[in-house]
């Protein structure tokens, strides 16, 4: 059975001003353990389609299932890891990573054990006791990821994590992400403007279409290579321009801003 | 305001930057000798105004008759007595506004609702002089709560709207994550809005302290019987320009002392809420 359903969903906003419909018609499954990335035009509903799975945002139209079941409220299973990293100035790195343990009233003590386990085995751990402004880019974006991994979710959904970093720590930190949410067994929902990215982290990229936004192609990323590339060999291997061509041209006409 | 100081952590300054240092203490140096002088030079020419009567030492008073002034009522202790009045007026008028104020910010942030519904209300307090107010307040709350009831009137919209507009850009930029956990609203005033908000509440609380100055001298003015407004106003009565001054003299020391304190307890909190553990 797929974790995540989405059956027929549109939504639109409403706003005094005027009504925005963001998607039409969407529709996609996905297994247990999968690894999907989203590309599509600017404005296009990528982040509405976000808030939809983890329960943010009701359909306009449609159902959203996880794990079979239709979605009311933010469900627990879901962890979702915003573009910004949102790490709390008056907290130190470690209270911050227990926020989302606290607000589900999580056991306090087993959820620091699992921080400090993490922020251990994601090579932060002389960094519990800093102040979220003493940290890279970098490190607070896995700081964020981690905050989302102590609560413990089946599902991620990650929403440009990377776009605020530049090119180097970009690839390093995709590089370290894809490693974390393979050795977790998490199934990951990633939204990116890189088709590069998009490529080399997922094993089904998904393309979306223009306002009112629907999923206009599929692809199953499979190397000749063999199973389990890291993304950097990803990008190497011999279909990955074959890819890169055939999603470039499902955008055509659709100006991808790639920041 | 502070002096520049020299102590730089590294050992070795270079010759042009410990020359630097040096014409920036001298600098400052300069500047102290200068207040100094403006001061003196005031005090002065005011004693010497009256001493060679170029103007009516009855009208204007004169520095060494303020020294006597001062030790008359000081020793005698009304003198404190309307100080001590007049600044616990002013704490609790902070405090009761401070309370209120964010109470109200909290419940405009709460109840969209409630912000609409009462929004030109608002709008028309803050625009209304609080001083027209004056006799009202004297007719329900007496001669001593009317005070209290001048100083908030004048301190608690501004602080409403202070803290209220920190609310709102907390709310669009902070509160993302809160949802993405599924938070409730008490969970994310607590873990968010109120923590997030302490350098915005000491940004208001600083306000407030002049606001609330000005509210309590304008209670004693109109209706008081004790405290430093109250005194300056009986001594214009009594033609006791003396008293006057001496009494505006202590109100402007008081009122450095409430601002000093505030700004300490300011850098202590943004110290313990954000740079310390929680
Ligand atoms: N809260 C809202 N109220 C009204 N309209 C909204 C709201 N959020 C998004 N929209 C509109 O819905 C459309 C889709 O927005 P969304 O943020 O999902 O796009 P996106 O694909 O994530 O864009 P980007 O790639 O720039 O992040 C946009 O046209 C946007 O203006
Ligand atoms: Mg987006």
């Amino acid at each position: 059975m797929s974790i995540i359903g989405v059956r027929d969903v549109s939504l639109s906003y409403f706003t005094p001003k005027q009504e925005t419909e963001a998607l039409r018609g969407v529709n996609m499954e996905i297994e247990p353990g999968e690894f999907i990335s989203i590309v599509g035009p600017s404005g296009c509903g990528k982040s509405t389609l976000l808030s939809l799975i983890s329960g943010m945002l009701k359909p306009t139209s449609g159902r959203v299932l996880i794990d079979g079941r239709e979605t009311d409220g933010v469900s627990p299973k879901v962890g979702y890891m915003l573009q910004r990293d949102h790490l709390f100035e008056w907290r130190d790195v470690l209270s911050n990573l227990l926020v989302g343990a606290e607000i589900r009233h999580m056991d306090r003590e087993r959820a620091a054990r699992r921080a400090r386990e993490l922020l251990e085995r994601y090579g932060l751990s002389g960094f519990a006791g800093h102040n979220p402004d003493q940290l890279s880019g970098g490190m607070r974006q896995r700081v964020a990821l981690i905050r989302t991994l102590v609560t413990d979710p089946d599902i991620l959904l990650l929403d440009e994590p990377f776009s605020a970093l530049d090119y180097q720590s970009r690839l390093t930190l995709a590089e370290d992400v894809f490693r974390i949410i393979k050795d977790q067994g998490k199934t990951a929902v990633l939204v990116t403007h890189d088709i590069s990215e998009a490529i080399s982290m997922a094993d089904r990229v998904l393309v979306m279409s223009k306002r009112p936004s629907s999923i206009i192609a599929a692809y199953p990323i499979r190397f000749e290579e063999g199973e389990g590339l890291s993304p950097w060999k990803k990008r190497e291997a011999g279909k990955y321009n074959e890819y890169f061509n055939s999603i470039w041209k499902d955008l055509d006409g659709h100006a991808i801003v790639s920041r | 305001m502070g002096m520049p100081s020299s102590q730089d952590k590294r050992p070795d300054p270079s010759p042009g930057y410990s020359r630097y240092l040096k014409s920036q203490k001298r600098a400052w140096w300069g500047i102290l000798l200068s207040r100094l002088l403006i001061l003196a030079a005031f005090l002065g020419l005011w004693e010497l105004a009256a001493r060679l009567k170029w103007v009516d030492p009855l009208l204007t008073s004169q520095p060494s008759k303020l020294v006597t002034t001062f030790r008359e009522l000081g020793f005698e202790g009304s003198l404190f007595m309307h100080t001590r009045v007049t600044a616990t007026e002013t704490v609790i008028g902070i405090v009761v506004s401070m309370v209120l104020g964010t109470l109200i910010a909290v419940l405009f942030w709460w109840s969209t609702y409630a912000s609409k519904v009462l929004e030109p209300y608002m709008v028309v307090l803050n625009a209304l002089p609080k001083v027209a107010l004056g006799p009202i307040f004297y007719i329900l709350l007496g001669d001593e709560y009317s005070v209290y009831g001048m100083a908030v009137a004048i301190s608690l919209i501004v602080t409403i709207m202070m803290v209220e507009n920190g609310f709102k850009e907390l709310a669009r930029t902070k509160l993302q994550l809160m949802e993405s956990f599924g938070a409730t609203r008490l969970q994310m005033l607590r873990m968010v809005m109120l923590p997030a908000s302490v350098p915005n509440l000491i940004a208001t609380l600083k306000v407030n302290v002049g606001l609330t100055l000005v509210g309590v001298i304008m209670g004693e003015f109109l209706s008081s019987k004790a405290g430093l407004g109250y005194l300056i106003i009986y001594g214009g009565q009594v033609f006791q320009m003396n008293m006057v001054m001496v009494s505006i003299c202590m109100l402007a020391l008081m009122s450095v002392v409430l601002y000093g304190i505030v700004n300490v307890i300011g850098s202590y909190m943004l110290k313990k809420g954000f740079h310390g553990r929680t």
